[in-house]
């Protein structure tokens, strides 16, 4: 009840949670409005879903995390025991860790700006070009963004190969392979990350800019503005409700990235140099068995992407907008 | 529209915007178009290290050791049925629950959408720790339907935030008209409402059905015996080897696995723009 207050900005509710007995004029009592049940059996199937297999899985997370839980137990050839935090005692002394930590947050980070900026600017750009051109780019653009994450991230290992591909024929590399080093290993798996999730930022971006009216940006462009200046003071402005969105949804995907790590560096790089959180996870979970250090570090995934999460509902409150 | 005016205003600069955004379409494609090639190319080119743009003798073997060599009809039809399956049910619950959530005030109403909206961030790849426990203590591990639970349940949320929008752009007039009309809820919901949505729900699906044919993870770790009921994904992982990879079979297996997308994407397009726009703007 409270959370309906607050969200509720002013013209939608104008007292309507104060009187519950009473209905708010504004909203007729429809039959639809009256039974009281109706809603909860509608979401039932959603409910029992997400409940068994989401927050289940979450709590159990959560549980194996403080526990000692590695191959033995799961044979159940010992009992588990409680470990309070010893787990994440081990986790936060491990040096790797942090390593890992800060790789995932700058890989993150520089995934989402290349994202956004690619996506953005390409959507600028479909709005100043004639039809033909313009189905051309949408068509390679929503290619790119149907192919599997894991086909993508072959194809991409493959067009950088020392020996075969043709990336490094055409840039005269010789046999320098990206997959050595962890900076270039990073730089790839960035470049296919960027190939396959610009299209929803740009496709996304650009039906938010059809949908701003044109007088408002033919007077932009009569008063002598720059196309820069067009997109910073008049379309991000109007954009912004959007631009949230994508970023939002950008810093999800972008922090939980597996399969590309996972394909194009062969499970984390060499000596782990490419791990990211998520992978780090699943290999401590399945490839040494240590179940309840993978946990531990899921369950500070969950922290940090609750916090997003939290800023995110900020930014939509602020602005206002009835959920 | 909105932009012709500007078009106008500026003529070279359009020619140079096409000419880039030509040159970025190809390069776009590129990497598709490599893999189509490189999975007609005859062995020996592809092993080659000329790396030629064209093939001059395409050949169909890399096809061939991609059906023959595994049992790849049944991982394609395995991986449709858990695609399909996911699709279809998560529409049709994300449909109700989307209703249930925007046509309805109801106690805990926001709290719920906020739970959707939290359920969205968690990491499913964290999961598979816990999920796998399940799916063993239920005996689900090796079937098909260890894949389509979860992602069943993972791409509720999503579907259900995105839909709210098409439900709420129903006007409520046509729902009290219809109830005068002396139409029953349920007919009201699904010979009124659910058409209406449908364009919604075609935009959603897409996110459920890349999400469930792309996973590799689920099969990797729920499928670990029993390989007939493999995916996929599983299919394309045995082209790696150790030693060689046989890129061949693994652009050819790629192409197999993209094609079915492909269309699915290019079937639902239009809706997917009109879509997208619809559901953020809200």
């Amino acid at each position: 009840m409270t959370a309906d207050t607050t969200l509720h900005k002013a013209p939608a509710v104008p007292g309507a949670s104060g009187a519950p007995a009473r209905p708010p004029r504004r909203r007729p009592a429809s039959p639809a409005r009256r039974s009281g049940w109706t809603p909860w059996l509608y979401l039932l199937p959603a409910l029992v879903l997400l409940g068994g297999l989401l927050v289940y899985p979450i709590y159990q997370l959560g549980l194996i995390s403080f526990l000692e839980y590695t191959q033995a137990q799961v044979s159940g050839g010992e009992p588990t025991t409680f470990q309070g935090f010893g787990n994440y005692a081990t986790l936060f002394g491990d040096s790797q860790f942090w390593q890992v930590l800060l790789a995932t947050v700058l890989f993150a980070t520089a995934c989402v700006l290349a994202t956004l900026f690619v996506g953005c600017a390409l959507a600028v750009l479909l709005t100043r070009i004639r039809a033909l051109p313009r189905l051309a780019l949408m068509m390679a653009a929503l290619g790119a963004w149907a192919t599997p994450a894991i086909t993508g991230s072959t194809v991409w290992v493959f067009l950088f190969d020392p020996d075969f591909g043709p990336v490094n024929k055409v840039l005269g590399l010789g046999d320098f392979s990206w997959t050595y080093g962890r900076y270039s290993a990073f730089a790839l798996v960035l470049l296919e990350v960027l190939w396959c999730s610009f299209p929803f930022v740009m496709v996304t971006v650009y039906a938010g800019i059809r949908a701003i009216p044109a007088e408002v940006l033919e007077a932009a462009s009569l008063d002598g503005a720059s196309q820069w200046r067009i997109w910073r003071s008049v379309m991000a402005p109007m954009l912004r409700p959007i631009l949230v969105v994508v970023t939002i949804q950008s810093i999800i995907w972008d922090f939980k990235v597996f399969t590309q790590i996972y394909v194009m560096t062969n499970g984390g790089g060499i000596a782990g140099q490419n791990l990211v959180l998520n992978v780090y996870a699943y290999q401590k979970a399945f490839a040494s068995s240590q179940y309840s250090l993978g946990s531990a570090i899921g369950v500070v995934m969950l922290v940090i992407l609750l916090a997003v999460t939290l800023v995110y509902l900020r930014l939509v409150r602020r602005q206002g907008e009835e959920l | 529209m909105s932009t012709r005016a500007l078009l106008r205003v500026r003529r070279p600069g359009r020619l140079a915007a096409e000419a880039a955004a030509l040159v970025i379409a190809a390069a776009v494609a590129f990497p598709l178009y490599w893999m189509v090639l490189s999975a007609f190319k005859p062995a020996g080119e592809i092993q080659s290290t000329e790396a030629r743009p064209w093939t001059l003798a395409p050949s169909l073997d890399s096809f061939r050791r991609v059906f023959e060599q595994q049992e790849f009809g049944r991982y394609f039809l395995n991986s449709l049925i858990v695609a399909g399956t996911v699709v279809i049910a998560s529409a049709l619950i994300a449909f109700l629950a989307a209703t249930a959530v925007t046509r309805f005030r109801f106690k805990f109403r926001t709290t719920l959408l906020i739970m959707f909206l939290v359920a969205q961030m968690v990491p499913v790849e964290a999961l598979t720790i816990p999920l796998f426990f399940l799916m063993r203590d239920f005996g689900q591990l090796n079937t098909l339907g260890s894949l389509i639970l979860p992602h069943l349940a993972f791409s509720l949320p999503f579907a259900i935030w995105m839909l709210r929008g098409f439900v709420k752009a129903v006007p409520e007039a046509l729902e009290e008209a219809a109830y005068i009309d002396g139409a029953s809820r349920t007919r009201f919901l699904w010979q009124i409402l659910f058409p209406l949505v449908f364009p919604g729900l075609v935009a959603t699906s897409v996110f459920s059905f890349i999400s469930t044919w792309n996973d590799f993870l689920f099969a990797k770790s729920f499928l670990i015996s029993d390989t007939s009921q493999s995916t996929l994904p599983m299919a394309l992982l045995v082209f790696f080897k150790p030693d060689e990879n046989d890129w061949g079979g693994i652009m050819a297996a790629s192409t197999v696995m993209t094609i079915p997308v492909l269309v699915f994407f290019v079937l639902v397009q239009r809706r997917l723009v009109s879509g997208l726009g619809g559901a953020v703007k809200d």
